[in-house]
């Protein structure tokens, strides 16, 4: 969608984009702690795909303590050179959960979330796949539907200010069509 | 490379602390598979019958099943088998929970144990390092808090621990070996692990297992989960709750108890209440429940949620699972839930087998109260039921007293007591508690079953098809999409549950006929076998009726592990060696026919005749002679020339 709209210093383009926001919904109150995820996760990461798996690889972990009731399943998300400088602990429910529970972060304080050879760190990337898959390997193996999947396509307004030779060429697609400018941008540089 | 399996055993000396890693022979797994066959192996190879279970010279080994480790889902038993005090026989037990995955990341397949430490210690397996350390600080300390404090204590969250309680270091009979809500408990093997002074084994690994055929095996896997989950709308039609559904009993989201308060007896294994499931119980019992069940959960890679964290007011949380929830409320005669779930989390942390256990206290109770047993046996003995339960669970745990001599289980004890106590050891076979059942009709089936069943525990044989006849407008629909039912047999067995009738011309004991009897029984307890070497749980596989792995599946389930190319044909013999292995090692022991039989009052309605008949020729549809013990031909055809050749110089063949 194009329109163009004058505010009194320039002409603006508004464009309306569509942007897919992928989601895993954890729920943990349905958690049973079977750590299917871990061993899929880690399955369709290996190479080739599915020859092996290791839950220590995966790239969501559970974390599971049984004798306080707790169980959380938690994604790794990003690297982090340097560990954080304070904590923080949750009480939920009367149980309070250790400092870094709910953390993603592959950090130096802790063994989570790298490989175990190399140390290298792990990150979820939503089993990107080719043709991409339904759904990320995770949610699919979580039958009890802790893990759920959502995506969203978000619609996002981006203003986009058109300079004065952008105006200027789209006057000129807009007369004589893109592939003909095109052909003469291309001709005139040959020339010169 | 290896698959599915890592190749490498640990083999442990815990007389000299000795610790070896030794690559096993790819052979084995094509003759044996894994799991309960290598282990029924390495006992006919290392431990001669002249060993007896307490000596130094037993093996104690945990074993990982084929497919642990793998994405296969429910494929997490270990399975720990040795030679059990109790019945001087093979001992094999199953646990569930996150040992045995944990183990062949690790990078083994078998924690093999020999020789007895002079003090208590503990083994930490974390990949290649391996230490025996000292548990001089865990003596007495009940087996999840073991774990619990070895985790902290190596700073390893993620350890995974089997420990034994105070039972096990007491070595009592019927000591189990406690990992989380799981136990192998039966036949004693907490004991022999008491004996060799080990509290516990402690694992966590972190390295990769191969299949061999990745896209075909995840699809297989993949197929299982849907089939997991087509089942929950599905619960099959015309038996009971409990039985309707995949997992283990579902004892923890199931609150109807109709089936099992109802149907099985109390006490001393005697009464029936057919009336016991009144409105009043069954709306105390829901809010019990309610409040007791924290959460449901499950065993790695698996959805079925057989377990729960239990939270009684008087106990740190536990997690429990199965029919112990009513195994000692049944016992003791007492009507109140909550009393289940308080002294389960007590014999947990004791570490006693759930069925055992309950049996020889009710046993005791009635031996008290019939005057073999007083007050000199038993100072302060309450009148209360429940507080006489929780008094006896502390004497035989500590073996103190008249706990010593019920610390042997109901055989050895009613022997050991005399005065006519032997009179009220009517449920054991094979010098084992039998499960409580006291009904009318000889069922022929599970006449076989309890007899020759070597592993002795009747849920670990059974499996596959209805417990009764079905209401006769679901059988149609119950044939319809058996698909779990052996080819060869398809057409028998479905007219079997097509014509099965609670009474007439086509009920027990004389329907259906004994040849289809044979073969009913030996797929059940195949299935078993098969699920032994896989280490895949019973109840997603030889447990349930319609399980999501079946014999047509399950040869291209293990072939795209493995490697190895095994059609049905191959994988029944297997199993069938593998049984006989199990067997021999028992005849090897002195099995007899005469300890095949089933307690006597088990059914009211007995035909000797027709009994000796049934065994006769179930014996003759297994190759075994008259007295049980497997031909030469038999042995010669599954490649066990060598056990025969050992029967022979022994005069047993
Ligand atoms: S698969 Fe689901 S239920 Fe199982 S541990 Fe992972 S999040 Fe929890
Ligand atoms: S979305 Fe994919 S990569 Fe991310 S944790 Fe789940 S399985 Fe692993
Ligand atoms: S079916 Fe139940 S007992 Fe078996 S592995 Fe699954 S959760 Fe555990």
């Amino acid at each position: 969608m194009l329109a163009k709209i004058w505010n009194g210093e320039g002409f603006y383009k508004m464009e309306k984009k569509k942007k897919k926001v992928k989601v895993i919904k954890i729920d943990v109150e349905k958690c049973n702690g079977c750590r299917a995820c871990e061993v899929i996760c880690s399955a369709f990461h290996a190479n080739p795909k599915y020859s092996s798996n290791n839950p220590g690889r995966s790239r969501i972990r559970v974390h599971f303590d049984p004798l306080r009731n707790i169980y959380v399943p938690v994604l790794a998300s990003h690297y982090t050179p340097a560990e954080c400088a304070g904590r923080n602990t949750y009480i939920l429910d009367q149980v309070e959960h250790d400092e870094c529970s709910f953390c993603g972060a592959s950090c130096p304080s802790r063994e989570l979330f790298k490989e175990p050879d190399s140390s290298l760190p792990l990150k979820c990337d939503m089993c990107e796949d080719d043709p991409p898959q339904e759904k990320p390997l995770c949610v699919q193996w979580c039958i009890d539907d802790a893990l759920t999947y959502e995506e969203r396509e978000e619609e996002v307004e981006e203003e986009v200010k058109l300079d004065e030779m952008e105006i200027g060429l789209e006057s000129l697609v807009e007369r004589y069509g893109l592939q003909k400018v095109i052909d003469t941008v291309v001709r005139m540089s040959k020339k010169s | 490379m290896r698959y599915a399996e890592t190749g490498y055993n640990l083999e442990i000396d815990l007389s000299r602390g000795n610790i070896e890693r030794v690559e096993t022979d790819p052979r084995l797994t094509e003759l044996h598979l894994g799991g309960l066959g290598t282990n029924a192996k390495i006992l006919w190879d290392r431990v001669p019958p002249e060993i007896e279970p307490f000596s130094p010279d037993n093996l104690l080994i945990f074993s990982t099943g084929l497919l642990c480790g793998t994405p296969a889902p429910g494929a997490n038993r270990t399975i720990v088998s040795s030679f059990s005090p109790q019945t001087q026989l093979m001992a094999y037990s199953m646990m569930g929970g996150f040992f045995a995955p944990e183990l062949k990341y690790a990078g083994y397949d078998k924690v093999i144990i020999r020789g007895r430490s002079p003090k208590l210690v503990y083994l930490w397996i974390n990949n290649d390092k391996v230490e025996i350390r000292d548990a001089s600080h865990l003596q007495g300390k009940g087996a999840l808090e073991t774990a619990e404090l070895i985790r902290q204590e190596l700073k390893e969250p993620k350890a995974q621990v089997a420990a034994i309680g105070l039972a096990g270091e007491h070595k009592v009979y019927f000591a189990s070996i406690e990992h989380m809500m799981r136990s192998a408990s039966r036949l004693g093997l907490g004991a022999v692990m008491g004996d060799k002074g080990l509290k516990a084994i402690a694992v966590r690994g972190t390295k990769d297992i191969n299949v061999a055929r990745p896209e075909e095996f995840i699809g297989l896997c993949n197929e299982i989960l849907k089939y997991i989950e087509w089942r929950r709308e599905k619960p099959i039609k015309g038996v009971p709750p409990i039985l309707a559904t995949l997992g283990s009993p579902q004892e923890m989201a199931v609150k109807d108890e109709n089936w099992h308060t109802t149907s099985f007896s109390w006490g001393n294994a005697r009464q029936r209440r057919p009336d016991f499931w009144k409105p009043e119980i069954e709306k105390r019992w829901e809010e019990v429940q309610d409040k007791s069940v924290e959460r449901l959960i499950s065993c790695y890679n698996c959805p079925m949620r057989c377990g729960g964290i239990i939270r009684h007011p008087e106990l740190d949380r536990y997690m429990m699972k199965c029919y112990s929830k009513l195994t000692y409320i049944m016992a003791a005669m007492a009507d109140d839930l909550a009393f289940g779930f308080k002294i389960v989390g007590r014999a947990q942390e004791y570490g006693v087998d759930g069925f055992t256990t309950p049996q020889v206290m009710a046993f005791a109770v009635e031996l008290y109260e019939a005057g073999i047993l007083t007050d000199q046996d038993m100072p302060g003995f309450p009148s209360n039921n429940e507080e006489r339960f929780f008094y006896l669970l502390e004497k035989i745990v500590r073996r103190e007293g008249i706990g010593d001599v019920l610390a042997n289980g109901v055989y050895w004890a009613a022997r050991q007591i005399g005065k006519g106590a032997e009179a009220y050891d009517h449920n054991t076979t094979k010098r084992h508690e039998q499960m409580v059942i006291k009904l009318g009709m000889l069922n022929p089936l599970y006449y076989l079953m309890y007899g020759t069943g070597e592993k002795l525990n009747i849920t670990q044989i059974e499996g596959q098809i209805p417990q009764a006849p079905l209401p006769e407008d679901v059988r149609e629909e119950f044939v319809r999409d058996w698909i779990q039912v052996p080819r060869a047999n398809e057409k028998e067995f479905k007219e079997f549950i097509l014509k099965w009738e609670p009474r007439g011309e086509y009920a027990f004991p004389f329907y259906p006929p004994i040849d289809v009897i044979c073969k009913l029984v030996e797929w059940q307890e195949t299935m078993h076998y098969i699920d032994d070497v896989t280490g895949v749980c019973a109840g997603l596989s030889s447990f349930p009726i319609k399980p999501p792995y079946h014999i047509n599946n399950y040869p291209h389930i293990i072939s795209a592990a493995t490697g190895l190319d095994i059609d049905e044909a191959e994988l029944w013999k297997i199993a069938k060696r593998n049984r006989n292995l199990v067997r021999v090692n028992n005849i090897r022991r002195g099995l007899k026919r005469k300890d095949e039989r089933p307690p006597e009052d088990h059914w009211k309605k007995r035909f000797p005749e027709y009994e000796a008949k049934l065994q006769d020729e179930y014996y003759k549809f297994k190759g075994w002679n008259s007295e049980g013990v497997p031909t030469k031909e038999t042995l010669n055809q599954l490649g066990l020339d060598y056990v025969g050749e050992d029967l022979e110089r022994r005069g047993i063949l």
